[in-house]
């Protein structure tokens, strides 16, 4: 597991909750600077009406040299508050904030820290697959998959635009003693086609008279 | 398979499931359920969920009344109709005894055990019905019928109000791993059909089992009934499912021969011929209400005649035109099977009765050329064609005087499907009809 990222208040508002857990964030509320302790990739504080609570706790982080780069999540009649503070924060994103974009920030702030990224994940154009948690999305929206359909969106996932035979995947996927034949394979395209709703449907392509690709075709890129 | 296991479980906790359905079927095909909460999911793909089986419709008598649901975990999926803040799933449950061992009274057990069968021979057994069905202003029995719109086969009018239904059905059906190959509206006023993609007949039965709960929840939804029944109104096509399939072995569609006139393998006619020696003794599971025999035997779509045919819609069996470098689709239609049928069943039925025709090398008769719509009796008993039972209580006795399917489905099953058949054929003969009211109230 990745380090995690630091969020105060605890706990925090809702929205940044949903917004964390969506993007796969290894995330932890801490309610005290004193508490955190070991490596953490970076801070999310949120500053609300009582600023001084929120400057305070950055403060106390940074005395204590654990080298935490912090987000602040700030309303924008609060920015004159920033000023003179640059050495509490390296980043910080207006309330009410973007969800892609505080997550590309939280991405970046993670990038800087060094301190390795998110779970692993299998991205592909709207597609994501957590290998750890086995969750699965298209286009921010979580997808439902059985255990076989999700094994077999991720070996394919792993190599996108390769072609694989049905056989190879049946071997891969379901292991060489699966009775069935290889129409197992195709049953299980067809459902994972259905479940990917038909604008990414074409995720996964019959290649005819072989097998099945998942993605563009390595001449198409 | 334990990973399916942990997946599920796994699941069920990052989602946040609240409630998780385990899911039945009783002798009859109704589907039954029960609700646990997350935490005794683990409890139950150990140990399984202990309820009282008498109950349920043809399971235990009151003496050994308890059984097992014991969830099958590769037949997850969240209901995409759960409010989403409070996710809920279900899950295929089989039935076992106490002891763990197969509960004769489970149909999915059935089911199981044909294809165990089929498997030991090396086949698997594919299967592709076309569920038809009609959607109803309301589903009170005392009201006249109100179909929701006059169209027609395949008909793409504005008077088709059950279009975005049946749009919105089939994208849940989708959701939740159903393929759907197509659905139009039918010949009837407010009939509907929707084909599922083939698939093993296991998953199948479960998939037409779920599908006939979407339907109905949301027709439901939007203050219409949806209903299965094979024939609800008088002088239109009732409700179907005729029911494609086909036998592999492993890659190998066992059905297909390139040297063959037909492109049909000697497998493939044997398996034809044993539906066809055995088609009265199914009839019974395959056509299980009263109502079923007002359909079939009537034309419309239905057949009459226990005969085989290319490309002629009126035989029971049809082997469906496969196009050219499509091969491996290769497979027969059975026609008699109506959307009321029991899948599990039903498919265990037609299944039994292919393999014997397999077993006993049955050899194929010859197909029928003409329009049997159009054959009267006496010309179809000169050629030597038999009839499917004209009413449940023939087809009672055929199920009952049959060695193969009281094999099939289990003396448990058997014995108690005829018992609680013969009751529901007896109450139907003394209730006086309105046939009879406006034919003879006053002639006599």
């Amino acid at each position: 597991m990745n380090d995690p990222l630091l969020v105060y208040p605890d706990p925090p508002p809702l929205e940044l909750v949903r917004t964390l857990d969506l993007g796969n964030w290894n995330w932890k509320a801490i309610g005290n600077a004193q508490e955190p302790e070991g490596r953490w990739v970076g801070a999310v504080v949120v500053v609300d009406d009582d600023t001084e609570d929120a400057f305070g706790f950055c403060r106390t982080l940074k005395r204590r040299g654990l080298d935490i780069p912090v987000l602040l999540l700030v309303s924008g009649n609060l920015l004159e508050e920033l000023e003179m503070r640059d050495d509490l924060f390296v980043d910080f994103c207006l309330t009410p904030f973007h969800q892609r974009e505080l997550d590309a920030r939280l991405s970046h702030l993670a990038w800087r820290s060094g301190t390795g990224l998110r779970p692993e994940l299998i991205e592909y154009g709207p597609l994501v697959l957590n290998v750890e948690t086995y969750q699965a999305s298209i286009s921010g929206k979580p997808l439902d998959l059985t255990y076989m359909e999700y094994e077999l969106l991720k070996f394919l996932a792993n190599s996108p635009g390769k072609v694989f035979t049905r056989e190879t995947l049946l071997s891969r996927v379901w292991g060489y003693d699966y009775f069935g034949g290889a129409r197992t394979v195709d049953v299980h395209v067809r459902r994972l086609r259905a479940k990917l709703g038909e604008e990414n449907a074409g995720l996964l392509t019959t290649v005819r008279s072989v097998g099945y690709r998942f993605g563009l075709s390595r001449w198409e890129h | 398979m334990e990973p399916q296991k942990d997946y599920v479980l796994r699941m069920v906790e990052e989602r946040g499931v609240r409630l998780i359905r385990l899911w039945f079927t009783d002798v009859l095909g109704q589907l039954k359920s029960v609700a646990i909460s997350p935490a005794e999911l683990a409890d139950a793909f150990d140990e399984g969920l202990q309820f009282d089986g008498s109950a349920i419709d043809g399971f235990s008598r009151v003496q050994e009344s308890d059984v097992l649901a014991v969830p099958d975990a590769a037949t997850f999926e969240l209901l995409p109709w759960a409010d989403p803040d409070e996710p809920s799933g279900r899950i295929f449950c089989d039935i076992c005894n106490p002891d763990g061992t197969p509960f004769a009274g489970d149909p999915r057990w059935v089911l199981r055990r044909a294809l165990a069968k089929a498997a030991d021979r090396g086949y698997t057994f594919y299967a592709a019905p076309e569920v038809e069905f009609f959607y109803f202003s309301h589903g009170d029995p005392n009201q006249p019928l109100v179909p929701v719109d006059n169209a027609s086969y395949f008909d793409l009018t504005t008077v088709d109000v059950a279009s975005p239904l049946r749009k919105r059905t089939i994208g849940m059906l989708e959701a939740m791993g159903i393929p759907v190959e197509y659905s139009f509206h039918e010949d009837s006023p407010s009939q509907h059909e929707i084909d599922l993609r083939y698939t093993e007949a296991l998953s199948m039965a479960d998939n037409v089992m779920t599908l006939r709960l979407v339907v109905r929840k949301l027709a439901l939804d939007r203050n219409l009934h949806a209903t299965f029944m094979p024939k609800p109104l008088n002088g239109v096509q009732g409700s179907g499912m005729h029911t494609h399939m086909s036998l592999f072995e492993n890659d190998v569609n066992a059905f297909y021969d390139a040297d063959d006139r037909y492109g049909l393998s000697k497998t493939a006619k044997s398996f034809i011929a044993g539906l066809l020696v055995h088609a009265r003794e199914i009839t019974a599971i395959t056509n299980q209400l009263v109502n079923s025999y007002k359909r079939l035997g009537v034309g419309d779509e239905a057949p009459t005649f226990v005969s085989w045919a290319r490309n002629n819609r009126s035989a029971l069996v049809r082997v469906p035109m496969v196009k050219a470098g499509k091969e491996s689709s290769t497979r027969i239609e059975y026609r008699a099977l109506d959307s009321a049928a029991n899948p599990y069943l039903a498919f265990s039925a037609v299944l039994a009765a292919g393999l014997k025709g397999l077993e006993e090398g049955y050899e194929l008769p010859a197909e029928a050329a003409t329009d049997l719509y159009t054959t009267s009796r006496d010309e179809a008993h000169a050629t030597g064609l038999l009839e499917l039972p004209m009413s449940l209580s023939e087809a009672l006795d055929e199920l009952e005087a049959s060695p193969l399917m009281a094999e099939v489905l289990g003396e448990h099953i058997h014995e108690w499907f005829l018992r609680n058949k013969r009751a529901e054929y007896s109450q139907y003969r003394q209730e006086v009809t309105s046939f009879e009211l406006r034919r003879y109230l006053n002639t006599w």
